[in-house]
C-alpha cells in the first residue's frame, strides 16, 4: 500500500499518524507542503531518517522546486508527476489528511 | 450484501465540527451502504471525536450530524473499527462512544486497510 502525505509535518500530525500506521516496506509519497519533510536539518528529520530504514520515501518534485526545498535527506527519492502515476497504479492508496 | 460487492473502507481522520470533511463522509457512507457495498469505517486520530456521547452542537447553531451514526446498523454497516491508541491517547474508552466497535492496533488497521478494494479518507 502507498501512503501518501500533503501536510507539513511541523504543522500537522498527519505524516506522524502515517508513520503509526505503516507496514515495513511500504512506500510514503510526500506532496505539497509534506515536501518540507524531506528538507535536511528540520526537527523531523531525525523520523524521516528512522522512517528511511524500514520504508521507501518518495517526494515530488514539483512541489520540492516550488518550495525551494532543495537539500534532500540523503535516502529519499525525488519523483516527477509520471513517478506519482507509477506509485498510484502500483498500489492501493490511503491519504493522510 | 450485493454478489459483486466491493470492500469499501472509510478513514475518519477528522473532528466532528472543525471542517466539512466528517459531515460529508457521513453522507458517502450512508449513500454507499445503500449500495449494499462491504463498507468497513475507521475511525483513528481525532476521528474518534465523531463517535463521542453526548455531544450538542445546540450553542454553536448547526445540526449535529453525529447521531446519524447510529442508523449504520440500520444500513448493514457493522465493521466499524477504531483505533486503540488514538481512544487511549484521548483519555477515552469503549463505553464513551455512541456506537459499538471493535477497537483494533495500527498494525490490524494496516492489514484491514490492504484487504480493500478503496479506501477513501475523511
Amino acid at each position: 500500500m502507498l501512503h501518501t502525505v500533503n501536510k507539513s509535518p511541523l504543522v500537522n500530525s498527519s505524516l506522524e499518524q502515517c508513520i503509526e500506521f505503516l507496514a515495513k516496506d511500504e512506500p510514503i509519497l510526500l506532496y505539497e507542503d509534506a515536501v518540507y519533510a524531506a528538507q535536511a536539518g528540520t526537527r523531523f528529520e531525525i523520523k524521516i531518517q528512522a522512517l528511511l530504514k524500514t520504508n521507501p520515501v518518495y517526494a515530488l518534485q514539483a512541489d520540492l522546486k516550488a518550495r525551494a526545498v532543495n537539500n534532500i535527506i540523503n535516502g529519499v527519492k525525488i519523483v516527477d508527476y509520471n513517478g506519482f502515476v507509477d506509485l498510484v497504479a502500483e498500489h492501493k492508496v490511503q491519504n493522510w489528511l | 450484501m450485493a454478489e459483486d460487492a466491493k470492500k469499501i473502507m472509510f478513514v475518519m481522520q477528522k473532528p466532528p465540527h472543525g471542517s466539512i470533511y466528517p459531515y460529508e463522509g457521513l453522507e458517502f457512507i450512508l449513500i454507499s451502504g445503500a449500495y449494499e457495498q462491504d463498507i468497513s469505517l475507521v475511525f483513528l486520530g481525532d476521528g474518534v471525536y465523531n463517535l463521542k456521547k453526548d455531544q450538542d452542537t445546540s450553542e454553536l447553531g448547526i445540526k449535529g450530524f453525529v447521531k446519524t451514526y447510529r442508523t449504520l446498523e440500520g444500513y448493514d454497516i457493522e465493521n466499524i473499527y477504531v483505533d486503540q491508541n488514538s481512544l487511549k491517547d484521548r483519555g477515552l474508552t469503549q463505553e464513551d462512544l455512541i456506537v459499538d466497535v471493535k477497537v483494533k492496533t495500527a498494525p490490524e488497521i494496516n492489514s484491514l486497510m490492504n484487504e480493500q478494494h478503496a479506501i477513501f479518507p475523511f
